[in-house]
């Protein structure tokens, strides 16, 4: 049975912006949305870029869908899927993710 | 095969264009070209002859380079008039003894001023307006003047008016016809025209034939008038015609007009098959081509002959839109009604001073000529309706009323012209090769610019280029929109409006009033940065940060592994050996990879997230400050070491780069600002390649605008001249906010002026003479701008919540453990993937 893990504390968000957290040897990247309070989670590793830099990406939404854009070459990648927009044969794993009294917390594997 | 050795005798406007046709041509390698000219530099723009006296150079009128020609194998000679000529022997021969033989020759001779043969014309102060060395005469000759008379009140003679007066002269224009631009103008436009220029301040005396030029006794001298009136000058310019030089040909017998020029045939041909004569030296038909256009089609038709192309002349259409003394005149085709049966349309508003005359045929249905004085909008598409043979619309009136009076609508759809109207003639460009343009991805007026050329010769036809490269994506599919993206349906300009006036001050704001969905990676940093602009607050605060690309959050510019590079400060280049040094200790204590960047500054790569703080509390403490090397922003003013210590700069280059970089660092802009500042006419500082360029001058500075290296490097144009240092700076906070209101996203200043209705002209306008009004509200954002500055890294270390964000792991102090290292030329540079697969000697 996998179980949650506390990576921060819900003050430690800044609405619309990610963050990356250490789960088991694996770069996660941590993202909030002010404006619908959702949190996802994906993979800090940007495979076309090839460097552990999505958390520092900006999000958005393109066509009602959630995005991170790479800081580097500016691919989107959905959040909630982890699929690349631009080129889909990249696929970033996504991880659960959750608030919980007060503390973010993803699903170790 | 051998090659054909093609001589061309005259190095002005029309021979070049015929090298370069020539160099252009597919079978440019069968022919070997040599040019001769008896001018001392190769060939320059006549046409822009008068803005040598608003602070051109040589260098800046000149159409061509030594080095252009060395690349394309052509071999030129000047300082050398060809003398003598065989057409048997084939060869030439010059004035320093010089025989060369050819193939084929071309005479690209020219024009030579006329003097009317009034006794005392060649006296020290009777000069021309032909050439640079000409521009010299007069510029000697007007500092030692009060007043100038020019002789001729055609086209040419106003521009030497212009001249005279931009020297400081008292200036009278001498015309024995009784209007100005008697060949162009009808009587009604000649009047108005004589009525602007007199508002002016320059007198007009027209119905005056000059018979003798005697000592004078007000000034140095008199010229008598036949009708007994005189005139005191101290010097006279003659501009009353022009004639073709065609001395060489004359005497070596080719066949020659009754009243002078070279006779040529449809392909440009002299009587003598293999010898050519382009340009105003040509008669064609009877007729000799004043103007560049027709010279550069001979041009074209001559080359095109050469290489065995069927290209030929067939007259040109000698219709002309032109700015003298800053006003705008036009003539097209029959502007004098004088087709039989001509009617006319004539639109005369003395209030605002504009004159129109539409000339129709008999029936009515079609254009033959128009006058425009004052206003000349309705020159392209009068000029394409002539040109094309198109039927009028059916209330012809309303193409020369205002707009506004229910007339506006009556317009030449573009649609209508067929593709091969020709839309700029300087270049030669037709409507199908714009089209062509736009189906290959040009989208924009930059783009056809960059890929036809059209309208970046005289500019005249700016507005239909525009009109046709919109109707063509209209025709495409393309939906001619300007939006930002999907979040807002309005362009950065429109969205820089609604922050100013409703006073927006975050992106939520903006959103929930003026958008929709989350925003993105366009919208957020575009916003980011009006905000940033016109407000100017830490762009760290909560509820921007999130708008900002990973450079403007980390306050350093993002490299390929993630790592960032860290580059202070250091304004107009000038850095104490002790900041220096600290630089050297920083970058060894981090073992950051070290490099000169091009704005004159240290960029310092590879500082991890958690040592970007480490790194810059110690570069505060040695009193450096951000670089903003992150930034869409200005960025650095360089400057060359100046009048201080260079033994020929003529002011204080590097003290007055190192004000501006202090006034205007980190201004957030549309896309990045470089300046710089050179110290004397040499421009070791590059300033001509900048947005904002300034080069001292004797007497102050001299301000470039909009210039830029990179993918499609542009010089600056020349703005201003002899400024002191509170009115550039006043032009330049002027500039600056007028750019940043209205640029679009990530548009450079080039770009931008290029796209801008009415260009530099309009640009001079709003920031010199104010024409909108808004001068001192630009003046007043700036210095909000610059009252809110703060070093975003300082106001960053000294704030403990924000520094947590500078750590790889949010719960852990571990680091980017995928980071890796090679060593090369004794620093570290990222290992490529390849390297890191193999892990071959990773350092540290």
């Amino acid at each position: 049975m996998s179980q949650w893990k506390t990576i921060c504390s819900e003050s430690d968000l800044t609405p619309n912006t990610g963050l990356c957290a250490l789960l088991d040897g694996e770069q996660v990247a941590v993202f909030y949305c002010g404006k619908t309070r959702a949190l996802y989670a994906v993979s800090n590793y940007d495979p076309i870029g090839d460097a552990y830099v999505l958390s520092r990406g900006i999000m958005g939404s393109l066509s009602d869908v959630p995005v991170v854009a790479s800081p580097l070459y500016k691919q989107h990648f959905n959040l909630q899927t982890g699929e690349c927009l631009e080129e889909p044969e990249h696929m970033l794993k996504t991880y659960p993710v959750r608030l919980e009294a007060g503390e973010v917390q993803l699903q170790a594997a | 095969m051998s090659k054909q050795r093609v001589l061309v005798v005259g190095n002005g406007m029309v021979g070049h264009k015929f090298i370069d046709n020539l160099v252009q041509d597919p079978q440019s390698e069968h022919f070997d070209i040599i040019t001769f000219s008896e001018e001392p530099r190769l060939a320059y723009d006549r046409v822009q002859l008068s803005s040598y006296f608003s602070g051109a150079t040589a260098a800046d009128l000149a159409l061509t380079d030594e080095g252009y020609y060395n690349d394309n194998g052509v071999n030129f000679v000047l300082n050398d008039k060809v003398v003598e000529l065989n057409t048997q022997a084939n060869y030439v021969v010059t004035a320093s003894g010089r025989k060369e033989s050819y193939d084929k020759l071309v005479l690209a001779t020219g024009s030579f001023p006329f003097v009317p043969p009034i006794p005392g014309n060649d006296q020290e102060h009777c000069l021309v307006y032909r050439t640079i060395e000409d521009l010299e005469a007069i510029t000697t000759s007007a500092s030692q003047s009060k007043v100038g008379v020019v002789v001729g009140g055609g086209l040419l003679g106003l521009e030497a008016a212009n001249a005279l007066k931009a020297a400081g002269l008292e200036t009278h224009v001498v015309e024995f016809a009784p209007r100005l631009m008697a060949v162009q103008l009808d009587e009604g436009g000649g009047s108005l025209l004589r009525r602007k220029i007199e508002d002016l301040g320059v007198t007009v005396h027209t119905e005056k034939a000059t018979s003798e030029i005697v000592p004078g006794e007000t000034c140095r001298y008199r010229m008598n008038f036949a009708d007994g009136s005189h005139l005191e000058t101290d010097m006279i310019l003659f501009s009353a015609g022009i004639r073709p030089q065609d001395e060489l040909a004359r005497q070596f017998d080719l066949e020659i007009g009754e009243r002078g020029g070279i006779v040529v045939n449809d392909n440009c041909q002299t009587n003598v098959e293999n010898i050519y004569a382009i340009g105003e030296c040509a008669l064609w038909s009877g007729r000799i081509y004043g103007l560049v256009a027709p010279g550069y089609t001979m041009a074209k038709v001559a080359a095109s002959h050469i290489t065995g192309g069927s290209e030929t002349f067939q007259g040109a259409d000698m219709s002309t839109k032109l700015k003298l003394l800053g006003v705008d005149v036009a003539s097209i085709g029959d502007a004098h009604g004088n087709t039989p049966g001509a009617q006319s349309y004539t639109y005369n508003d003395e209030i605002e001073q504009v004159y129109k005359r539409l000339i129709v045929s008999e029936d009515g249905k079609k254009v033959l000529g128009a006058v425009l004085v004052g206003d000349v909008d309705a020159y392209g598409n009068l000029l394409q309706l002539m040109l094309n043979d198109m039927d009028l619309p059916d209330n012809p009136a309303g193409l020369i009323l205002p707009a506004g009076d229910g007339a506006a609508s009556v317009g030449l759809g573009v649609d209508a012209l067929p593709d091969t109207a020709q839309i700029c003639s300087c270049y030669d460009v037709t409507k199908g090769q714009i089209k062509e343009a736009v189906a290959n991805g040009c989208v924009d007026m930059g783009g056809i610019k960059g890929s036809t050329k059209a309208s970046t010769g005289c500019g005249g036809c700016a507005a239909l280029t525009k009109q046709v490269l919109d109707a063509e994506l209209a025709n495409l599919g393309y939906e001619v929109k300007n939006d930002l993206c999907e979040h807002f349906a309005y362009s950065r300009k429109e969205l820089a409006d609604i922050v100013r006036v409703k006073q927006i001050k975050t992106f939520d704001e903006l959103l929930d009033s003026h958008g929709h969905g989350l925003g993105c990676e366009i919208c957020k940093p575009t916003v980011g940065s009006i905000l940033a602009s016109f407000w100017n607050d830490y762009v760290l605060k909560d509820e921007h940060i999130g708008l900002q690309d990973t450079n403007d959050i980390f306050l350093g510019n993002m490299q390929k592994d993630g790592t960032y590079s860290v580059v202070p400060r250091v304004a107009g280049g000038e850095i104490t050996p002790e900041k220096l040094i600290v630089l050297g200790e920083v970058a060894k204590e981090f073992d950051l990879y070290t490099k000169v960047t091009g704005g004159q500054r240290i960029d310092l790569f590879g500082a991890q997230l958690h040592e970007l703080p480490l790194i810059w509390k110690k570069l505060v403490d040695a009193g450096f400050e951000t670089g903003h090397a992150y930034g869409k922003s200005v960025r650095t003013v360089k400057s060359c070491v100046g009048s201080t210590w260079c033994r020929y700069g003529v002011n204080d280059s590097v003290g007055f780069a190192i004000n501006l970089e202090d006034r205007y660092k980190g201004l957030r802009s549309p896309h990045k600002l470089k300046f710089a500042v050179s110290g004397c006419t040499r421009e070791c500082a590059e300033a001509q390649c900048k947005d904002v360029g300034v080069i001292a001058t004797e007497n102050g500075w001299n301000l470039y605008v909009c210039g830029n290296g990179g993918m499609r490097p542009r010089h600056a144009d020349l703005f201003a001249t002899d400024l002191d240092d509170e009115t550039l700076i006043k032009y330049v906070d002027r500039f600056l906010m007028f750019y940043i209101r209205t640029a679009d996203r990530l548009q450079r200043t080039s770009v931008w002026l290029e796209n801008l209705e009415g260009g530099l002209d309009y640009l001079k306008e709003v920031v010199i003479n104010d024409k909108l009004g808004l001068g001192e509200e630009l003046e007043a954002e700036m210095v909000a701008n610059i009252g809110n500055y703060q070093c975003e890294w300082q106001t960053t270390i000294e704030n403990p919540e924000k520094l947590k964000r500078f750590k790889h792991f949010v719960n852990s102090d571990e680091t980017d453990g995928s980071l890796a290292y090679v060593a090369e030329r004794g620093q570290r540079r990222p290992a490529t993937r390849e390297e890191r697969i193999q892990s071959v000697e990773l350092v540290d």
